[in-house]
Protein backbone atom coordinates (compact mmCIF):
# COMPACT_ATOMS: atom_id res chain seq x y z
CA UNK A 1 0.00 0.00 0.00
CA UNK A 2 1.07 3.13 -1.07
CA UNK A 3 0.34 6.43 1.07
CA UNK A 4 1.36 10.12 1.62
CA UNK A 5 2.74 11.25 4.67
CA UNK A 6 2.33 14.71 6.32
CA UNK A 7 5.44 16.17 4.33
CA UNK A 8 4.08 14.52 0.70
CA UNK A 9 6.42 11.85 0.68
CA UNK A 10 5.56 8.64 -0.81
CA UNK A 11 5.37 6.13 2.04
CA UNK A 12 4.77 1.96 2.14
CA UNK A 13 2.31 0.15 4.55
CA UNK A 14 -0.13 1.81 6.71
CA UNK A 15 0.23 4.82 9.30
CA UNK A 16 0.32 4.50 12.99
CA UNK A 17 -2.97 6.11 13.27
CA UNK A 18 -4.66 3.47 10.74
CA UNK A 19 -3.03 0.57 12.48
CA UNK A 20 -4.28 1.71 15.78
CA UNK A 21 -7.68 2.44 14.49
CA UNK A 22 -7.70 -0.78 13.43
CA UNK A 23 -6.55 -2.32 16.71
CA UNK A 24 -9.59 -0.24 18.48
CA UNK A 25 -12.41 -1.46 15.99
CA UNK A 26 -11.55 -5.43 16.17
CA UNK A 27 -11.49 -4.46 19.78
CA UNK A 28 -14.62 -3.30 19.63
CA UNK A 29 -15.95 -5.68 17.44
CA UNK A 30 -14.87 -8.59 19.94
CA UNK A 31 -16.16 -7.16 23.17
CA UNK A 32 -19.11 -6.88 21.24
CA UNK A 33 -19.42 -10.20 20.78
CA UNK A 34 -18.44 -11.29 24.34
CA UNK A 35 -21.13 -8.94 25.56
CA UNK A 36 -23.45 -10.92 23.39
CA UNK A 37 -22.09 -14.56 24.33
CA UNK A 38 -22.25 -13.48 28.29
CA UNK A 39 -26.28 -12.25 27.76
CA UNK A 40 -26.99 -15.06 25.89
CA UNK A 41 -25.45 -17.39 28.46
CA UNK A 42 -26.88 -15.64 31.23
CA UNK A 43 -30.19 -15.76 29.61
CA UNK A 44 -30.50 -19.49 28.70
CA UNK A 45 -28.52 -21.68 31.02
CA UNK A 46 -30.95 -21.23 33.85
CA UNK A 47 -34.07 -21.74 32.02
CA UNK A 48 -33.33 -25.10 30.87
CA UNK A 49 -32.08 -26.48 34.43
CA UNK A 50 -35.96 -25.12 35.87
CA UNK A 51 -37.74 -26.62 33.51
CA UNK A 52 -36.49 -30.17 33.86
CA UNK A 53 -38.87 -31.95 35.85
CA UNK A 54 -38.43 -34.79 37.72
CA UNK A 55 -39.68 -38.26 37.30
CA UNK A 56 -43.49 -37.76 38.69
CA UNK A 57 -45.72 -40.66 39.15
CA UNK A 58 -49.20 -40.19 39.00
CA UNK A 59 -51.71 -43.23 39.65
CA UNK A 60 -54.20 -43.52 37.57
CA UNK A 61 -56.40 -46.33 39.47
CA UNK A 62 -56.86 -49.94 39.43
CA UNK A 63 -57.07 -51.59 35.67
CA UNK A 64 -60.28 -53.29 35.88
CA UNK A 65 -61.79 -49.62 36.56
CA UNK A 66 -61.44 -48.70 33.43
CA UNK A 67 -63.66 -50.26 30.38
CA UNK A 68 -62.62 -51.48 27.13
CA UNK A 69 -63.10 -48.95 24.61
CA UNK A 70 -63.40 -45.80 26.88
CA UNK A 71 -61.34 -42.58 27.64
CA UNK A 72 -61.28 -41.45 31.14
CA UNK A 73 -60.20 -37.63 31.80
CA UNK A 74 -57.04 -36.71 33.92
CA UNK A 75 -57.16 -32.99 33.75
CA UNK A 76 -54.67 -32.37 36.78
CA UNK A 77 -52.22 -34.39 34.61
CA UNK A 78 -53.60 -32.92 31.87
CA UNK A 79 -54.09 -36.19 29.46
CA UNK A 80 -56.28 -38.95 28.93
CA UNK A 81 -56.30 -42.34 29.60
CA UNK A 82 -57.55 -44.71 26.64
CA UNK A 83 -57.88 -48.15 26.54
CA UNK A 84 -58.29 -49.78 23.63
CA UNK A 85 -60.86 -52.14 22.68
CA UNK A 86 -57.89 -54.99 22.74
CA UNK A 87 -57.57 -53.82 26.47
CA UNK A 88 -54.61 -51.68 26.07
CA UNK A 89 -53.62 -48.55 27.45
CA UNK A 90 -52.27 -45.51 26.20
CA UNK A 91 -51.99 -41.71 28.23
CA UNK A 92 -52.73 -38.92 25.46
CA UNK A 93 -51.43 -35.48 26.08
CA UNK A 94 -55.08 -33.10 25.65
CA UNK A 95 -52.94 -30.62 23.49
CA UNK A 96 -53.79 -30.49 20.19
CA UNK A 97 -50.56 -31.10 17.58
CA UNK A 98 -51.66 -28.46 15.70
CA UNK A 99 -51.31 -25.33 18.09
CA UNK A 100 -51.86 -26.86 20.72
CA UNK A 101 -55.53 -26.21 22.06
CA UNK A 102 -56.99 -28.48 24.33
CA UNK A 103 -58.83 -31.46 22.87
CA UNK A 104 -61.72 -32.95 24.23
CA UNK A 105 -63.48 -36.24 23.98
CA UNK A 106 -66.56 -36.61 21.75
CA UNK A 107 -68.11 -39.98 23.07
CA UNK A 108 -70.99 -40.57 20.50
CA UNK A 109 -68.58 -40.34 17.72
CA UNK A 110 -65.65 -42.36 19.88
CA UNK A 111 -63.08 -39.57 19.03
CA UNK A 112 -61.42 -36.32 20.14
CA UNK A 113 -62.38 -33.11 18.60
CA UNK A 114 -60.28 -29.79 18.72
CA UNK A 115 -62.15 -26.49 18.97
CA UNK A 116 -59.72 -24.46 17.43
CA UNK A 117 -59.93 -26.05 13.59
CA UNK A 118 -61.75 -28.94 14.11
CA UNK A 119 -59.00 -31.49 14.19
CA UNK A 120 -60.23 -34.84 15.19
CA UNK A 121 -58.32 -37.80 16.55
CA UNK A 122 -59.66 -41.51 17.29
CA UNK A 123 -58.84 -43.12 20.60
CA UNK A 124 -55.49 -43.91 20.04
CA UNK A 125 -54.58 -40.38 18.91
CA UNK A 126 -54.53 -41.05 15.56
CA UNK A 127 -55.62 -37.99 13.31
CA UNK A 128 -58.72 -38.48 11.78
CA UNK A 129 -59.48 -35.13 10.02
CA UNK A 130 -56.66 -32.30 9.70
CA UNK A 131 -55.37 -29.66 10.12
CA UNK A 132 -53.14 -31.23 13.04
CA UNK A 133 -50.72 -33.28 11.10
CA UNK A 134 -49.27 -35.70 13.72
CA UNK A 135 -50.56 -37.82 16.24
CA UNK A 136 -51.01 -37.02 19.56
CA UNK A 137 -48.30 -37.07 21.99
CA UNK A 138 -48.89 -39.53 24.97
CA UNK A 139 -46.74 -40.10 28.13
CA UNK A 140 -45.47 -43.24 29.44
CA UNK A 141 -47.95 -45.88 31.11
CA UNK A 142 -46.61 -48.59 33.77
CA UNK A 143 -48.74 -50.97 35.16
CA UNK A 144 -47.54 -52.48 38.94
CA UNK A 145 -49.72 -55.09 40.75
CA UNK A 146 -52.70 -53.92 38.93
CA UNK A 147 -52.52 -50.19 39.06
CA UNK A 148 -52.17 -48.21 35.98
CA UNK A 149 -49.62 -45.54 36.33
CA UNK A 150 -48.52 -42.48 34.10
CA UNK A 151 -45.31 -40.45 34.36
CA UNK A 152 -46.64 -37.03 33.34
CA UNK A 153 -42.55 -35.83 33.54
CA UNK A 154 -42.19 -37.39 29.64
CA UNK A 155 -44.15 -36.33 26.93
CA UNK A 156 -43.26 -38.45 24.02
CA UNK A 157 -43.94 -37.14 20.18
CA UNK A 158 -44.49 -39.52 17.53
CA UNK A 159 -45.77 -39.07 13.96
CA UNK A 160 -48.59 -41.60 13.96
CA UNK A 161 -50.08 -44.40 16.13
CA UNK A 162 -48.09 -47.81 16.09
CA UNK A 163 -49.15 -50.81 18.49
CA UNK A 164 -45.86 -50.96 20.43
CA UNK A 165 -47.18 -47.51 22.26
CA UNK A 166 -50.09 -49.54 23.61
CA UNK A 167 -49.59 -51.22 27.36
CA UNK A 168 -50.85 -54.03 28.05
CA UNK A 169 -52.16 -55.35 32.05
CA UNK A 170 -49.82 -59.10 32.37
CA UNK B 1 -40.10 22.71 29.67
CA UNK B 2 -40.96 25.04 27.06
CA UNK B 3 -37.53 25.21 25.67
CA UNK B 4 -37.33 21.42 26.09
CA UNK B 5 -40.11 21.24 24.02
CA UNK B 6 -39.40 23.87 21.40
CA UNK B 7 -35.68 22.42 21.55
CA UNK B 8 -37.61 19.04 19.53
CA UNK B 9 -38.60 21.52 16.92
CA UNK B 10 -36.83 23.61 13.84
CA UNK B 11 -36.94 27.07 14.66
CA UNK B 12 -39.09 28.08 10.88
CA UNK B 13 -41.67 25.33 8.79
CA UNK B 14 -42.66 25.97 5.57
CA UNK B 15 -46.36 26.74 5.00
CA UNK B 16 -47.15 23.83 3.15
CA UNK B 17 -45.81 21.20 5.98
CA UNK B 18 -48.43 22.33 8.41
CA UNK B 19 -51.29 21.59 5.67
CA UNK B 20 -53.19 18.45 7.84
CA UNK B 21 -54.00 15.69 4.89
CA UNK B 22 -50.38 16.35 4.61
CA UNK B 23 -49.55 13.66 6.97
CA UNK B 24 -52.40 13.81 9.09
CA UNK B 25 -50.14 13.90 12.35
CA UNK B 26 -50.32 10.36 12.55
CA UNK B 27 -46.52 10.03 13.18
CA UNK B 28 -46.64 12.66 15.84
CA UNK B 29 -49.95 10.78 17.63
CA UNK B 30 -48.37 7.78 17.40
CA UNK B 31 -45.48 9.29 19.83
CA UNK B 32 -48.17 10.99 21.78
CA UNK B 33 -49.36 7.68 22.74
CA UNK B 34 -46.46 6.13 23.49
CA UNK B 35 -45.41 8.52 26.47
CA UNK B 36 -49.13 7.87 27.58
CA UNK B 37 -48.33 3.98 27.33
CA UNK B 38 -45.35 4.81 29.46
CA UNK B 39 -46.86 7.09 31.89
CA UNK B 40 -50.04 4.19 32.51
CA UNK B 41 -47.53 1.30 32.12
CA UNK B 42 -45.94 2.48 35.49
CA UNK B 43 -48.73 2.83 37.14
CA UNK B 44 -50.27 -0.04 36.11
CA UNK B 45 -46.84 -2.01 37.51
CA UNK B 46 -47.28 -0.57 40.59
CA UNK B 47 -50.48 -3.53 41.44
CA UNK B 48 -49.63 -5.94 38.84
CA UNK B 49 -48.07 -9.33 39.90
CA UNK B 50 -45.72 -11.20 37.15
CA UNK B 51 -46.89 -14.47 38.17
CA UNK B 52 -49.34 -17.12 37.21
CA UNK B 53 -50.24 -17.87 40.59
CA UNK B 54 -50.96 -13.90 41.24
CA UNK B 55 -51.33 -12.31 37.94
CA UNK B 56 -55.44 -12.39 37.36
CA UNK B 57 -55.84 -11.67 41.03
CA UNK B 58 -53.80 -8.38 40.73
CA UNK B 59 -56.01 -7.41 37.66
CA UNK B 60 -58.95 -8.42 39.81
CA UNK B 61 -57.97 -6.15 42.55
CA UNK B 62 -56.96 -3.21 40.32
CA UNK B 63 -60.48 -3.46 39.18
CA UNK B 64 -62.03 -4.02 42.15
CA UNK B 65 -60.46 -2.30 44.70
CA UNK B 66 -58.42 0.67 43.15
CA UNK B 67 -59.74 3.91 42.44
CA UNK B 68 -59.50 4.60 38.71
CA UNK B 69 -58.09 1.37 38.26
CA UNK B 70 -60.57 0.16 35.39
CA UNK B 71 -59.75 3.48 34.02
CA UNK B 72 -55.66 3.19 33.78
CA UNK B 73 -56.21 -0.46 32.70
CA UNK B 74 -58.49 0.43 29.89
CA UNK B 75 -56.27 3.85 28.82
CA UNK B 76 -53.54 1.25 28.26
CA UNK B 77 -55.60 -1.31 26.85
CA UNK B 78 -56.73 1.30 24.02
CA UNK B 79 -54.06 3.30 23.85
CA UNK B 80 -51.73 -0.09 22.72
CA UNK B 81 -54.77 -0.82 20.23
CA UNK B 82 -54.70 2.47 19.05
CA UNK B 83 -51.12 3.40 19.08
CA UNK B 84 -50.74 0.27 16.53
CA UNK B 85 -53.42 0.87 14.10
CA UNK B 86 -52.00 4.86 14.13
CA UNK B 87 -48.17 3.51 13.46
CA UNK B 88 -50.00 1.21 10.89
CA UNK B 89 -51.84 4.28 9.01
CA UNK B 90 -48.68 6.28 9.40
CA UNK B 91 -46.78 3.60 7.65
CA UNK B 92 -49.50 3.89 4.93
CA UNK B 93 -48.92 7.52 5.11
CA UNK B 94 -44.95 7.74 4.14
CA UNK B 95 -45.68 4.56 1.44
CA UNK B 96 -47.99 6.27 -0.42
CA UNK B 97 -46.76 9.80 -0.34
CA UNK B 98 -43.68 8.28 -1.41
CA UNK B 99 -41.49 9.65 1.69
CA UNK B 100 -39.27 6.62 1.57
CA UNK B 101 -36.82 7.62 -0.90
CA UNK B 102 -33.17 9.36 -1.19
CA UNK B 103 -32.44 10.57 2.31
CA UNK B 104 -35.22 8.96 3.99
CA UNK B 105 -34.00 5.02 3.13
CA UNK B 106 -32.80 4.08 6.23
CA UNK B 107 -35.69 5.90 8.47
CA UNK B 108 -38.23 3.64 6.12
CA UNK B 109 -35.83 0.86 8.16
CA UNK B 110 -36.23 2.16 11.13
CA UNK B 111 -40.09 3.14 11.04
CA UNK B 112 -40.54 -0.50 10.20
CA UNK B 113 -38.63 -1.53 12.99
CA UNK B 114 -40.38 0.57 15.38
CA UNK B 115 -43.82 -0.99 13.64
CA UNK B 116 -42.70 -4.86 14.45
CA UNK B 117 -41.65 -3.68 18.07
CA UNK B 118 -45.22 -2.01 18.34
CA UNK B 119 -46.61 -5.39 17.18
CA UNK B 120 -44.18 -7.77 19.89
CA UNK B 121 -45.04 -4.81 22.71
CA UNK B 122 -49.05 -5.61 22.26
CA UNK B 123 -48.23 -9.41 21.69
CA UNK B 124 -46.14 -9.68 25.32
CA UNK B 125 -48.87 -7.34 26.85
CA UNK B 126 -51.86 -9.70 25.78
CA UNK B 127 -50.54 -12.35 27.95
CA UNK B 128 -50.07 -10.72 31.16
CA UNK B 129 -53.25 -10.58 32.54
CA UNK B 130 -53.15 -14.59 32.45
CA UNK B 131 -57.29 -14.70 31.37
CA UNK B 132 -58.35 -17.69 29.58
CA UNK B 133 -58.66 -15.16 26.93
CA UNK B 134 -54.95 -14.20 27.14
CA UNK B 135 -53.39 -18.02 27.51
CA UNK B 136 -55.10 -19.21 24.37
CA UNK B 137 -54.33 -16.64 22.55
CA UNK B 138 -50.53 -17.05 23.03
CA UNK B 139 -50.65 -20.69 22.99
CA UNK B 140 -51.92 -20.68 19.69
CA UNK B 141 -49.77 -17.67 18.41
CA UNK B 142 -46.15 -19.03 19.99
CA UNK B 143 -47.82 -22.68 18.07
CA UNK B 144 -47.14 -20.76 15.41
CA UNK B 145 -43.59 -20.09 15.66
CA UNK B 146 -43.24 -24.42 16.09
CA UNK B 147 -43.72 -24.62 12.48
CA UNK B 148 -40.50 -22.17 11.47
CA UNK B 149 -38.08 -24.69 9.13
CA UNK B 150 -34.98 -26.17 11.54
CA UNK B 151 -35.03 -23.31 14.31
CA UNK B 152 -38.56 -23.34 14.92
CA UNK B 153 -38.75 -26.07 18.01
CA UNK B 154 -35.99 -24.48 19.63
CA UNK B 155 -37.01 -20.56 19.19
CA UNK B 156 -40.35 -21.84 20.41
CA UNK B 157 -39.17 -23.66 23.53
CA UNK B 158 -36.69 -21.11 24.14
CA UNK B 159 -39.56 -18.17 23.94
CA UNK B 160 -42.23 -20.19 26.33
CA UNK B 161 -39.15 -21.79 28.56
CA UNK B 162 -41.18 -25.49 28.33
CA UNK B 163 -43.51 -27.25 26.61
CA UNK B 164 -46.41 -25.15 27.75
CA UNK B 165 -47.06 -21.86 29.10
CA UNK B 166 -45.48 -21.56 32.64
CA UNK B 167 -44.10 -19.07 35.13
CA UNK B 168 -41.12 -18.07 33.34
CA UNK B 169 -43.59 -17.43 30.09
CA UNK B 170 -45.14 -14.92 31.85
CA UNK B 171 -42.21 -13.57 33.91
CA UNK B 172 -40.00 -12.98 30.31
CA UNK B 173 -43.00 -11.65 28.87
CA UNK B 174 -43.42 -8.97 31.54
CA UNK B 175 -39.87 -8.40 31.53
CA UNK B 176 -39.97 -7.85 27.53
CA UNK B 177 -43.35 -5.66 27.42
CA UNK B 178 -42.23 -3.62 30.65
CA UNK B 179 -38.76 -3.06 30.24
CA UNK B 180 -36.68 -4.19 27.04
CA UNK B 181 -39.53 -3.10 24.46
CA UNK B 182 -40.50 0.30 25.66
CA UNK B 183 -36.86 0.95 26.11
CA UNK B 184 -35.75 0.09 22.40
CA UNK B 185 -38.84 1.89 21.50
CA UNK B 186 -38.15 5.27 23.17
CA UNK B 187 -34.43 5.00 21.93
CA UNK B 188 -35.55 3.93 18.11
CA UNK B 189 -38.17 6.53 18.31
CA UNK B 190 -35.78 9.28 18.85
CA UNK B 191 -33.36 8.40 16.24
CA UNK B 192 -36.72 7.78 14.04
CA UNK B 193 -37.54 12.16 14.28
CA UNK B 194 -34.21 12.94 14.76
CA UNK B 195 -33.45 11.85 11.19
CA UNK B 196 -36.59 13.26 9.83
CA UNK B 197 -35.34 16.61 10.98
CA UNK B 198 -32.13 16.14 8.85
CA UNK B 199 -33.87 14.91 6.11
CA UNK B 200 -35.37 18.16 6.50
CA UNK B 201 -38.29 18.11 8.06
CA UNK B 202 -41.67 16.27 6.30
CA UNK B 203 -41.97 15.57 2.77
CA UNK B 204 -42.86 18.06 0.41
CA UNK B 205 -44.12 18.16 -3.41
CA UNK B 206 -40.61 18.72 -5.14
CA UNK B 207 -41.93 20.54 -7.84
CA UNK B 208 -44.12 22.59 -5.61
CA UNK B 209 -43.67 26.44 -5.38
CA UNK B 210 -41.08 27.88 -2.38
CA UNK B 211 -43.57 28.73 0.32
CA UNK B 212 -43.05 31.01 3.05
CA UNK B 213 -41.24 29.75 6.32
CA UNK B 214 -43.20 30.16 9.35
CA UNK B 215 -41.37 30.35 12.75
CA UNK B 216 -42.58 26.55 14.98
CA UNK B 217 -44.53 28.68 17.69
CA UNK B 218 -46.92 28.93 17.50
CA UNK B 219 -47.91 27.84 14.27
CA UNK B 220 -47.18 24.39 14.67
CA UNK B 221 -46.84 23.75 17.95
CA UNK B 222 -50.45 25.09 18.90
CA UNK B 223 -51.67 22.81 15.77
CA UNK B 224 -49.59 19.89 17.64
CA UNK B 225 -51.34 20.65 21.16
CA UNK B 226 -54.75 20.45 19.11
CA UNK B 227 -54.25 17.44 17.71
CA UNK B 228 -52.92 15.80 20.96
CA UNK B 229 -55.66 17.26 23.02
CA UNK B 230 -58.39 15.99 20.94
CA UNK B 231 -56.41 12.70 20.73
CA UNK B 232 -56.03 12.04 24.59
CA UNK B 233 -59.88 13.11 24.44
CA UNK B 234 -60.75 10.74 21.96
CA UNK B 235 -58.76 7.80 24.04
CA UNK B 236 -60.06 8.56 27.11
CA UNK B 237 -63.51 8.61 26.42
CA UNK B 238 -63.10 5.28 24.63
CA UNK B 239 -61.74 4.23 27.86
CA UNK B 240 -64.54 5.49 29.98
CA UNK B 241 -67.38 3.65 27.69
CA UNK B 242 -65.41 0.42 26.96
CA UNK B 243 -63.56 -2.00 29.36
CA UNK B 244 -61.03 -3.61 28.45
CA UNK B 245 -61.73 -7.68 27.99
CA UNK B 246 -60.96 -9.96 30.90
CA UNK B 247 -62.16 -13.54 30.87
CA UNK B 248 -61.96 -16.04 33.99
CA UNK B 249 -58.64 -16.83 35.44
CA UNK B 250 -56.37 -19.03 32.57
CA UNK B 251 -57.15 -22.82 32.72
CA UNK B 252 -54.90 -24.86 30.71
CA UNK B 253 -56.96 -27.93 30.66
CA UNK B 254 -59.83 -26.11 28.64
CA UNK B 255 -59.45 -24.22 25.68
CA UNK B 256 -61.84 -21.47 24.48
CA UNK B 257 -64.31 -22.58 21.60
CA UNK B 258 -62.97 -20.29 19.41
CA UNK B 259 -59.49 -19.58 20.13
CA UNK B 260 -58.06 -16.76 18.37
CA UNK B 261 -54.78 -15.42 18.18
CA UNK B 262 -54.39 -11.53 19.04
CA UNK B 263 -56.23 -9.24 16.63
CA UNK B 264 -53.49 -7.92 14.69
CA UNK B 265 -52.06 -11.89 14.36
CA UNK B 266 -55.70 -12.80 12.97
CA UNK B 267 -54.88 -12.27 9.62
CA UNK B 268 -51.49 -14.68 9.92
CA UNK B 269 -54.13 -17.26 11.59
CA UNK B 270 -56.71 -16.79 8.76
CA UNK B 271 -53.95 -17.64 6.48
CA UNK B 272 -53.28 -20.88 8.40
CA UNK B 273 -56.29 -22.20 7.46
CA UNK B 274 -55.80 -21.65 3.64
CA UNK B 275 -52.11 -23.11 3.50
CA UNK B 276 -49.50 -25.21 5.27
CA UNK B 277 -48.19 -23.39 8.05
CA UNK B 278 -44.87 -23.55 6.41
CA UNK B 279 -46.21 -21.37 3.82
CA UNK B 280 -48.98 -19.42 6.17
CA UNK B 281 -46.27 -18.77 9.11
CA UNK B 282 -43.06 -18.46 7.91
CA UNK B 283 -42.33 -17.91 4.25
CA UNK B 284 -45.60 -15.56 3.16
CA UNK B 285 -45.05 -13.10 6.03
CA UNK B 286 -40.99 -13.34 5.75
CA UNK B 287 -41.52 -12.49 1.94
CA UNK B 288 -43.80 -9.35 2.20
CA UNK B 289 -41.19 -8.36 5.62
CA UNK B 290 -38.33 -8.81 2.92
CA UNK B 291 -40.26 -6.80 0.30
CA UNK B 292 -41.14 -4.03 2.58
CA UNK B 293 -37.98 -3.34 3.35
CA UNK B 294 -36.22 -3.86 -0.02
CA UNK B 295 -39.06 -0.87 -1.16
CA UNK B 296 -36.55 2.14 -0.79
CA UNK B 297 -33.57 -0.16 -2.24
CA UNK B 298 -34.36 -0.19 -5.98
CA UNK B 299 -33.67 2.83 -8.39
CA UNK B 300 -36.83 4.94 -9.46
CA UNK B 301 -36.90 7.39 -12.09
CA UNK B 302 -37.00 10.38 -11.52
CA UNK B 303 -40.61 11.65 -10.67
CA UNK B 304 -41.94 14.39 -8.36
CA UNK B 305 -42.44 13.25 -4.98
CA UNK B 306 -45.00 14.11 -1.97
CA UNK B 307 -47.67 13.33 -4.04
CA UNK B 308 -50.41 11.12 -2.80
CA UNK B 309 -50.33 7.94 -5.00
CA UNK B 310 -47.68 9.36 -7.31
CA UNK B 311 -49.85 10.36 -10.06
CA UNK B 312 -53.40 10.22 -11.36
CA UNK B 313 -52.48 6.90 -13.25
CA UNK B 314 -50.60 5.40 -10.00
CA UNK B 315 -54.14 6.03 -7.58
CA UNK B 316 -56.36 4.41 -10.60
CA UNK B 317 -54.10 1.38 -10.57
CA UNK B 318 -54.11 1.24 -6.82
CA UNK B 319 -57.48 1.27 -6.42
CA UNK B 320 -58.39 -1.59 -9.31
CA UNK B 321 -55.21 -3.66 -7.87
CA UNK B 322 -57.14 -2.93 -4.55
CA UNK B 323 -60.73 -4.32 -5.93
CA UNK B 324 -58.96 -7.48 -7.10
CA UNK B 325 -57.22 -8.01 -3.95
CA UNK B 326 -60.43 -7.85 -2.14
CA UNK B 327 -62.20 -9.99 -4.23
CA UNK B 328 -59.53 -12.72 -4.61
CA UNK B 329 -58.91 -12.75 -1.20
CA UNK B 330 -62.80 -13.10 -0.32
CA UNK B 331 -62.71 -15.82 -2.85
CA UNK B 332 -59.86 -17.79 -1.37
CA UNK B 333 -61.69 -16.99 1.91
CA UNK B 334 -65.00 -18.88 0.35
CA UNK B 335 -63.93 -21.59 -1.18
CA UNK B 336 -61.59 -22.99 1.58
CA UNK B 337 -65.17 -22.70 3.35
CA UNK B 338 -67.50 -24.45 0.50
CA UNK B 339 -65.11 -26.48 -1.38
CA UNK B 340 -63.24 -29.60 -0.10
CA UNK B 341 -59.42 -28.82 0.85
CA UNK B 342 -56.58 -30.16 -1.55
CA UNK B 343 -55.15 -32.62 1.34
CA UNK B 344 -59.03 -34.50 0.67
CA UNK B 345 -59.12 -34.29 -2.93
CA UNK B 346 -55.14 -35.74 -2.68
CA UNK B 347 -55.12 -37.93 0.38
CA UNK B 348 -51.57 -40.02 -1.02
CA UNK B 349 -49.86 -36.68 -1.65
CA UNK B 350 -47.99 -35.06 1.56
CA UNK B 351 -49.74 -31.90 2.84
CA UNK B 352 -46.99 -29.76 2.20
CA UNK B 353 -47.42 -30.11 -1.53
CA UNK B 354 -51.27 -30.60 -1.30
CA UNK B 355 -52.13 -27.84 1.08
CA UNK B 356 -48.65 -25.13 0.79
CA UNK B 357 -47.35 -25.77 -3.19
CA UNK B 358 -50.60 -26.47 -4.95
CA UNK B 359 -52.57 -23.56 -3.43
CA UNK B 360 -49.90 -21.47 -3.73
CA UNK B 361 -48.91 -22.07 -7.66
CA UNK B 362 -52.83 -21.29 -7.95
CA UNK B 363 -52.76 -17.46 -6.42
CA UNK B 364 -49.47 -16.98 -8.19
CA UNK B 365 -50.94 -17.55 -11.09
CA UNK B 366 -54.10 -15.53 -10.65
CA UNK B 367 -51.90 -12.79 -9.92
CA UNK B 368 -49.26 -13.37 -13.02
CA UNK B 369 -52.61 -13.16 -15.07
CA UNK B 370 -53.24 -10.25 -13.46
CA UNK B 371 -50.22 -8.27 -14.06
CA UNK B 372 -49.82 -9.58 -18.25
CA UNK B 373 -53.90 -9.03 -19.06
CA UNK B 374 -54.49 -5.85 -17.03
CA UNK B 375 -51.10 -4.01 -15.30
CA UNK B 376 -48.92 -4.53 -18.23
CA UNK B 377 -51.10 -2.87 -20.97
CA UNK B 378 -50.87 0.11 -18.44
CA UNK B 379 -46.88 0.79 -19.50
CA UNK B 380 -46.92 1.88 -15.38
CA UNK B 381 -43.36 3.83 -14.03
CA UNK B 382 -41.39 1.13 -11.60
CA UNK B 383 -42.61 3.23 -8.83
CA UNK B 384 -46.06 2.53 -9.84
CA UNK B 385 -46.01 -1.16 -10.24
CA UNK B 386 -44.06 -1.35 -6.88
CA UNK B 387 -47.51 0.61 -5.45
CA UNK B 388 -49.59 -1.55 -6.88
CA UNK B 389 -48.55 -4.79 -5.68
CA UNK B 390 -47.90 -2.75 -2.21
CA UNK B 391 -51.54 -2.06 -2.58
CA UNK B 392 -52.21 -5.93 -3.54
CA UNK B 393 -50.51 -6.76 -0.41
CA UNK B 394 -51.72 -4.78 2.33
CA UNK B 395 -55.31 -4.90 0.80
CA UNK B 396 -55.41 -8.64 0.71
CA UNK B 397 -53.76 -8.45 4.68
CA UNK B 398 -56.68 -6.24 5.68
CA UNK B 399 -59.64 -8.79 4.02
CA UNK B 400 -57.96 -11.40 5.95
CA UNK B 401 -57.43 -9.81 9.30
CA UNK B 402 -61.03 -8.71 9.47
CA UNK B 403 -62.25 -12.01 8.40
CA UNK B 404 -59.90 -13.29 11.34
CA UNK B 405 -61.38 -10.79 13.86
CA UNK B 406 -65.47 -10.46 12.62
CA UNK B 407 -66.28 -13.48 10.41
CA UNK B 408 -64.78 -16.96 12.75
CA UNK B 409 -67.20 -17.88 15.01
CA UNK B 410 -67.41 -21.48 16.73
CA UNK B 411 -65.40 -23.97 15.81
CA UNK B 412 -63.41 -20.98 13.88
CA UNK B 413 -66.49 -21.70 11.13
CA UNK B 414 -67.28 -18.22 9.21
CA UNK B 415 -69.91 -16.58 10.07
CA UNK B 416 -71.83 -13.22 10.50
CA UNK B 417 -70.11 -10.54 13.05
CA UNK B 418 -72.97 -10.36 15.37
CA UNK B 419 -72.75 -14.36 16.10
CA UNK B 420 -68.91 -14.13 16.68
Amino acid sequence: MVREDDNGNQRQGISRRDFFGIVWKSLGILAAFEGLGMISAFMFSGKNKRTSAPKHLLEAGPVDSFGLNTVSAFMGGRFYLARRQDGGFIALSLRCTHLGCSISWEESKKRFICPCHSSAFDIGGEVLNPPAARALDYYPVLIEKGIVKVDISILKERNSFRKDQLVYAQ
Amino acid sequence: MRSIFLHLHPSKVSEQSLIFHRTFGLGGMAALLIANQVITGILLRFYYVPSPAGAYDSVIFLKNQVVFGQFVRNIHYWSGVFLLLIAFLHFLRVFFTGAYRDVRKVNWLFGLLLLAIIVLSNFTGYLLPWDQLAYWAITVSTNIIGYFPVFGNSLRTMIVGGKELNADTLQTFFNFHSALLPFLILTIALYHFWRVRKAGGILLPSDGEKQEMLPVMPHLVFRELVAGLVLIAFVFTIAALFNAPLLEKANPAYSMNPTKAPWYFAGVQELLMHFHPLFSAFIIPLGVLAFLAWIPFTRYEEAPSGHWFISEKGKRTARSTAIFAVLLTLAGILSGAWLPGFEILMPGIPALISNGIIPLCILCLVMAAFYIFYLKGLSLAKAELVQAIFVFIIAAFIVLTLTGIFFRGKDMALTWPWYV
